[in-house]
């Protein structure tokens, strides 16, 4: 692909970010900023694609590390970002007013069901 | 459609779903769903890349994959939820350094490289190095390593970094200008890498989550650059998509916390903090301490009691305790409400977060707007580890260094209760005036002992 284009690509790109973001509650601020922690993993791709062609011994180790670090980036971007997130799942609108220890009992919404009990399994921890 | 245009393909399929999941994640109900789709877009990414025909070095590429699941797996499931910040600043230094690596092995695989591809790399180099040490300065920061702990003089620094720039440049230029050595790249990374360590090193730990935001939006460019010389898309939209809105997100973190980020990395906060805490000598500087049998019959009696935490709940690990005696006290008819200052903690949402996992109901939590006006009718504001984002000082002392940051009016409350570990001042180094208010009284101590021993003192009432 030619520069010009790629050019056309970021910069309609950094226009896409921008309005992606636009405003965001603060309370969102860290979650949002994990989870494009977690697409900048995207970098794992290109440490696949090079350690293909590339040669030598120290090459292909520095790849390696390459690969694992991104990886962590992936993975570990997206399920911090999952936790956090789980933190802030819609609760029941109108609890019952009474101790801390009826909460646990709370059931979700069932359409939530399966977003909350992802968030039980991680946050037990 | 040949196997590349398949992959190319996937790839736009990929970039397209991390626009919709980050869109989505801006909205609290959609979120958990946005981050789900961004995932699924980087797996067809993924897929679409294992499937280019030139791929090679399956084992490695196994034995990457495997290593770097084996760490990140663990790591992200059992970081404590207060522990958050630093594993994220964590995750982005190594996205950082990976890019640092690919850059070195593309330099070193091939000789004359086209300029279009030669700057790229070079600039993926850079601030691939400088995002993976400093965010790992972030996070020897946060996690308060004990060397991390000192305090680190910002002015010498300041000069040191402007020095490293220049190096940085000069190594840039040359090797761009064509200068194939291979040590010129190397000395490269070492003088970014240096940099990064240096410009993060004198920032307080107030400041994390502004510089671990603008590190991750430097990962985002550093992918996009390479994404430009590796002729690859998926690098480029999603790289750039993060350097773009990264840098929004990082303005507006700061504008939450009233900092602006040339004031956050070139410092000012620590030489004027000095010159305030001196300031108010005309005030009455005694503090009245008491105990918890006495706050918790000031609770017990109340009709509304409003949580402050901070910083202090999260670091004692209190926020169970604190939902305890919440409960105590709604049993007794107490109604009990949390006020969330957008930065109380080290990242704004931090409160919120501690907060869910104690099971504390979502509606209980106000946000700073909404809470300002009960105060008013507050009986007792309960301070738990907070301080900078209860000074009044920021509404009335023009030349503190906070003045004009938005705070939790606690002072208009009837009573308040500090609890706290000590007098030391909050991260911002200032004194505030509400310890020495005549109806704050303050109970010092451990956050987590303190709330409990008011809780059982509540209960044998």
């Amino acid at each position: 692909m030619d520069l010009l284009t790629e050019l056309a690509i970021l910069v309609l790109a950094a226009f896409v970010g921008f309005e992606v973001i636009s405003k965001v509650p603060n309370t969102l601020h860290t979650p949002l900023m994990s989870a494009t922690n977690a697409i900048h993993g995207i970098v794992l791709l290109g440490a696949i694609l090079v350690i293909g062609p590339a040669t030598g011994f120290l090459n292909d180790f520095l790849l390696v590390i390459a690969i694992a670090f991104g990886t962590i980036n992936v993975v570990g971007g997206f399920l911090v970002t999952d936790r956090m997130l789980g933190m802030f799942k819609t609760r029941p609108a109108k609890p019952t007013p009474v101790t801390s220890a009826s909460e646990a009992e709370r059931k979700p919404d069932p359409s939530e069901a399966v977003a909350s009990a992802k968030r039980e399994t991680g946050d037990e921890k | 459609m040949s196997r590349l245009d398949a992959v190319n393909l996937l790839y736009i399929v990929g970039f397209a779903l991390f626009i919709v999941g980050l869109r989505m994640v801006r909205g609290p109900r959609t979120a958990v769903n946005g981050n789900l789709i961004a995932a699924v877009g980087m797996g067809i990414a993924l897929v679409a890349t294992l499937i280019d025909p030139r791929i090679g070095d399956w084992v490695l590429i196994v034995i990457g994959v495997a290593i770097g699941t084996a760490i990140g797996i663990p790591a992200a499931r059992n970081v404590k939820m207060t522990a958050m910040p630093q594993m994220v600043a964590l995750f982005n230094g190594v996205g950082g350094g990976a890019v640092a690596l690919i850059s070195l092995v593309e330099f070193r695989e091939s000789l004359d490289l086209p300029l279009e591809s030669l700057i790229p790399i070079v600039f993926a180099a850079i601030i691939g190095s400088i995002s993976f040490w400093g965010s790992n300065i972030a996070f020897s920061k946060l996690q308060e390593l004990k060397w991390a702990k000192r305090r680190f003089p910002a002015r010498p620094l300041t000069l040191i970094n402007i020095g490293l720039a220049a190096v940085v440049l000069v190594l840039a230029v040359t090797i761009v200008a064509g200068a194939d050595a291979e040590i010129l790249f190397w000395l490269l990374l070492l003088a970014a890498g240096v940099l990064g360590i240096t410009a993060v090193l004198p920032i307080g730990g107030a400041d994390m989550p502004v510089v671990i935001s603008t590190l991750n939006a430097f990962t985002g460019l550093s992918a996009a650059a390479a994404g430009i010389a590796l002729d690859n898309t998926a690098l480029i939209v999603a790289g750039m998509l993060v350097g773009a809105s990264g840098s929004l997100l990082t303005k507006q973190m700061a504008e939450a916390m009233n900092r602006s980020i040339g004031n956050v990395f070139f410092g000012g906060f620590g030489a004027t903090a000095g010159a305030i805490a001196t300031a108010d000598d005309g005030v009455d500087r005694t503090v009245r301490s008491t105990s918890a049998a006495d706050v918790a019959i000031q609770l017990s009696y109340a009709r509304l009691v409003v949580v402050v935490p901070g910083y202090g709940m999260a670091v004692a690990q209190a926020q169970r305790a604190v939902a305890d005696l919440a409960g105590e006290l709604e049993k007794r008819g107490v109604e009990v409400l949390y006020a969330i200052h957008p930065v109380a903690g080290r990242m704004p949402g931090h409160m919120n977060v501690l907060l869910a996992e104690a099971d504390v109901p979502y509606d209980k939590l106000k946000e700073m707007d909404d809470i300002n006006g009960e105060f008013a009718r507050t009986d007792v504001a309960l301070i738990i580890g907070a301080n900078d984002v209860t000074n009044p000082a920021a509404r009335t002392v023009a030349d503190s260094p906070i003045y004009g940051m938005p705070i939790l009016d606690v002072d208009k409350a009837s009573s308040v209760v500090v609890l706290k570990r000590s007098m030391a001042s909050g991260f911002a180094g200032i004194d505030n005036p509400l310890f020495y208010d005549e109806k704050t009284s303050m109970l010092f101590g451990d956050a987590k002992a303190s709330v409990a021993d008011i809780a059982s003192e509540v209960h044998a009432l």
